[in-house]
């Protein structure tokens, strides 16, 4: 597709100016043609491209860049810094008020996931112990109500309604109210979906607004709007002085252009990105990580923090211990893969990579989670003598774990020879490692290694 | 000249009223598109690089997509060059013509149906792009046009789904096949086409859960939506429409590509176009994968949703363009 050959142009291009000790302008006009339509085909609006690449323009040709020793990266940092910067630089918090409760108000367009969200955020607010409410305003879609409080008990906070005969306005006063008396310390509004131009659903907004008074007034913008994102979010500002931007749906392909463009307008923080359709997905917004997404540079800093709170550290050290003894047994396997598992889908885990677009027929590989889950079966249907002491698995045992696992006996003899495979090649590293320095390397590796699934 | 007269008396066939609503509902698309390039080229009276760079961001603007732009930019360069043009006012013809070649596709853009029995139409497309809703003003219009009707709720995921779906059943009138919250999909599909041919349904339109195209189990759930129906129904689903918002930008390509994999897309339905949002993704998607756009959705309310017309669509789009060579005609 396109976005794939955009982005691999992109990195030949940075990859050529790497390469240079000298830049002429022809060069730097070159890779910022090709920065430019890297960044259109991201949505991010055009308006904003322009600007944009003007400023690197008078960066990257000025004295910076000729004095430099490796003039290539330094505008790749530019353009890098720059992007960085168009998103708001660092990340910024959710305001609290000094006399509880704090009120937040949610707006949006249609479907852009306002209702969600809410939930989303009611969710985080509870895991700092807060106390949230949820306030459904939205009168007018079919079932908004009911919508809000199934979120409401999936994540086990209050909803206040009144019902779709009463008027917004009322409801969400009503609403502050009810979390004065009952203690609770953060007002979610949720609203219902309008367009911008839409003057009598904007009016109502304001008029909530003026009722009571929000703490912070937040955007909902779907990460995958296009251009007009701009148009939205200036309008929006404009009637309602917005204090931030949720951006959702930002776990599809999409590389979300919209959130510099929403950015650049409004000069609104985004302060939160949602991830995913459980009810905990929703992250602090970090600009400098998007910078790297939109340009195709993958996200290795998430990818470094997911497997530091993934990974144990101490057990890490233990496993690693074990490989060199070559005691590597099944019941280490299946730690390593839950391990594996809470770091997060794996697909997921793979588009952070840098480059991971460059690689062909990544595209079509389709990693399935589905197939960890099978090897983890297989191995919890060992037992622990088993597990232990895998060289006890003749045929009848195989049998045994083929049928309790619900797989074939082939599947299951493929993942015992896969595993001592890995045994064998263990213990080769680790006496390379030895003493004795490194022997034997020559033959040994590259001899058909597998990771034990895919 | 002669182009847009044509056009404008296969229009006048068509009915008054159902042009107005593309006009207002298009207004603000015309509003930034044509009188952008309008602008642009009574400003700028000389063809060069700043001219086609500027041309190049107002469709980029409207969303046409990236590759597409630049594929019309190279065109009109030929075309310049071969036609040796120098001023932009010479330009207009050929650049509408352009315009207008992208737009209005030789495709037959009415639904496919199964004239006498059950036609299965399955509505597909990411999370809140308007499929409960365009499905509540589908199921409308075929009422209206004497058709028994019936609803499968296959949003068995998203809270309140199933409520909304059967809300939309009561205003329109039409009974709407449920099961519970968070049930298999497929079953209720399943449930669906058995109940539709026994009571000698005529339409059977399918919710499904909105979902990201690059959730791979997601998608293979929906895949197995399609394949229950194809095989309960033969020739079934006749219609497999991706719904998309037209807000939507260069994703949504991602979004027609994927869903066509798993179900064999048939059309679009381009929803809330009656924001500021410019709908020119439909441009790029047939270029690039030839669908169709069948219905458009352009308001809040039960009929608010029409046929798609590429002569419309284009009339409304270059209605400027129109009336200014009217005017040239008269005088």
């Amino acid at each position: 597709m396109a976005f794939e050959g955009l982005s691999t142009r992109l990195q030949n291009v940075f990859g050529k100016l790497r390469g240079k000790g000298k830049l002429t302008e022809d060069d730097v006009n070159e890779a910022l043609r090709e920065v430019r339509l890297a960044l259109l085909e991201a949505d991010v609006n055009f308006k904003v491209v322009k600007d944009f690449i003007n400023r690197i323009r008078e960066r990257a040709v000025g004295q910076e860049v000729l004095k430099s020793f490796t003039p290539g990266m330094v505008v790749i940092d530019i353009v890098n810094k720059e992007l960085t910067a168009l998103m708001g630089g660092t990340q910024s918090k959710l305001a609290k008020s000094n006399r509880p409760p704090t009120v937040i108000l949610m707006a949006g367009l249609q479907g852009a996931g306002k209702t969600t969200t809410s939930g989303k955020l009611a969710r985080l607010l509870q895991k700092q112990n807060h106390k949230p409410l949820l306030v459904a305003c939205d009168i007018y879609r079919p079932a908004a109500i009911k919508q809000l409080q199934v979120v409401g008990e999936q994540v086990k906070v209050p909803v206040f309604t009144m019902g779709d005969q009463v008027s917004p306005v009322e409801i969400a006063k009503n609403g502050v109210q009810y979390a004065k008396d009952n203690n609770l310390d953060y007002v979610l509004i949720d609203t219902a979906g309008r367009l911008h131009v839409d003057e009598a659903l904007m009016e109502e907004l304001q008029n909530i607004s003026k009722e009571v008074k929000p703490d912070e007034v937040l955007l909902v913008v779907d990460a995958m709007t296009g251009q007009d994102a701009v148009n939205v979010a200036e309008s929006f500002h404009k009637q309602l002085e917005l204090t931030g931007v949720v951006l959702s749906k930002l776990d599809g392909d999409t590389r979300g252009g919209a959130a510099i463009s929403v950015k650049a307008v409004t000069g609104c923080p985004i302060k939160f990105a949602a991830l995913g359709e459980k009810m905990d997905a929703l992250e602090p917004f970090y600009p400098d990580r998007m910078a790297s997404r939109i340009l195709g540079m993958g996200d290795m800093l998430t990818l470094i923090e997911k497997a530091q709170t993934g990974i144990d550290a101490e057990k890490a050290k233990e496993m690693e211990k074990k490989l060199r003894n070559a005691e590597f047994t099944f019941e280490d396997f299946l730690d390593q893969m839950e391990q594996m598992k809470k770091m997060g889908p794996l697909d997921q885990l793979l588009e952070m990579l840098p480059g991971m677009n460059k690689v062909k027929g990544m595209k079509d590989l389709k990693i399935d989670d589905r197939q960890m889950d099978r090897v983890v079966a297989i191995v919890k249907s060992m037992t622990t003598e088993e597990k232990r002491r895998p060289e006890l698995l003749n045929a009848s045992r195989r049998k045994r774990i083929a049928a309790g696992s619900g797989n074939s006996i082939q599947e299951v003899n493929r993942l015992i020879k896969q595993f001592e495979d890995m045994r064998k090649m263990m213990k080769q590293f680790s006496g390379m490692m030895g003493p004795k320095g490194p022997k034997g390397l020559k033959g040994k590796l590259g001899k058909g290694f597998k990771f034990p699934f895919g | 000249m002669s182009f847009f007269k044509r056009l404008k008396e296969n229009i006048s066939r068509q009915t008054e009223a159902v042009t107005n609503k593309f006009k207002e509902g298009l207004t603000k698309t015309r509003d930034v598109f044509v009188e952008r390039v309008e602008d642009l080229i009574l400003r700028r009276k000389k063809i060069d690089e700043e001219f086609y760079e500027e041309l190049e961001e107002i469709l980029i603007g409207a969303d046409v997509g990236v590759t597409t732009v630049l594929k019309l930019i190279d065109e009109l360069r030929v075309e310049v060059r071969k036609r040796r043009i120098e001023n932009a006012e010479e330009l207009r013809p050929v650049l509408s013509e352009k315009l207008v070649g992208l737009l209005r596709g030789e495709q037959d853009n009415s639904l496919h149906l199964n004239e006498n029995g059950l036609s299965v139409i399955l509505v597909v497309g990411v999370n809140g792009v308007g499929k409960t809703t365009s499905i509540g003003k589908l199921a409308h219009r075929f009422k209206q046009q004497g058709k028994k009707v019936l609803l499968a709720a296959g949003d068995t995921f998203r809270a309140g789904a199933i409520e909304q779906l059967e809300i939309w059943g009561e205003r329109v009138g039409v009974d709407v096949i449920k099961q519970q919250a968070g049930s298999d999909p497929a079953a209720v599909m399943y449930d669906a086409v058995q109940a539709a041919k026994s009571r000698g349904v005529d339409i059977l339109l399918c919710d499904t859960a909105g979902r990201l195209q690059n959730k791979v189990n997601l998608m293979e759930e929906l895949n197995k939506i399609y394949r229950v129906i194809q095989r309960e129904v033969p020739d079934a689903p006749h219609e497999v429409l991706l719904v998309l918002d037209a807000t939507t930008g260069q994703n949504a390509l991602n979004q027609a590509k994927l869903f066509g994999d798993k179900t064999g897309l048939t059309g679009l339905v381009l929803t809330k176009l009656d924001g500021t949002a410019k709908g020119g993704i439909v441009i790029a998607i047939r270029q690039e994968l030839g669908l169709p756009v069948k219905f458009v959705g352009l308001g809040e309310k039960m009929d608010d949703l029409e046929e798609f017309n590429s002569d419309q669509f284009v009339h409304a789009l270059f209605a400027g363009l129109i009336k200014e060579e009217d005017l040239a005609e008269e005088a």
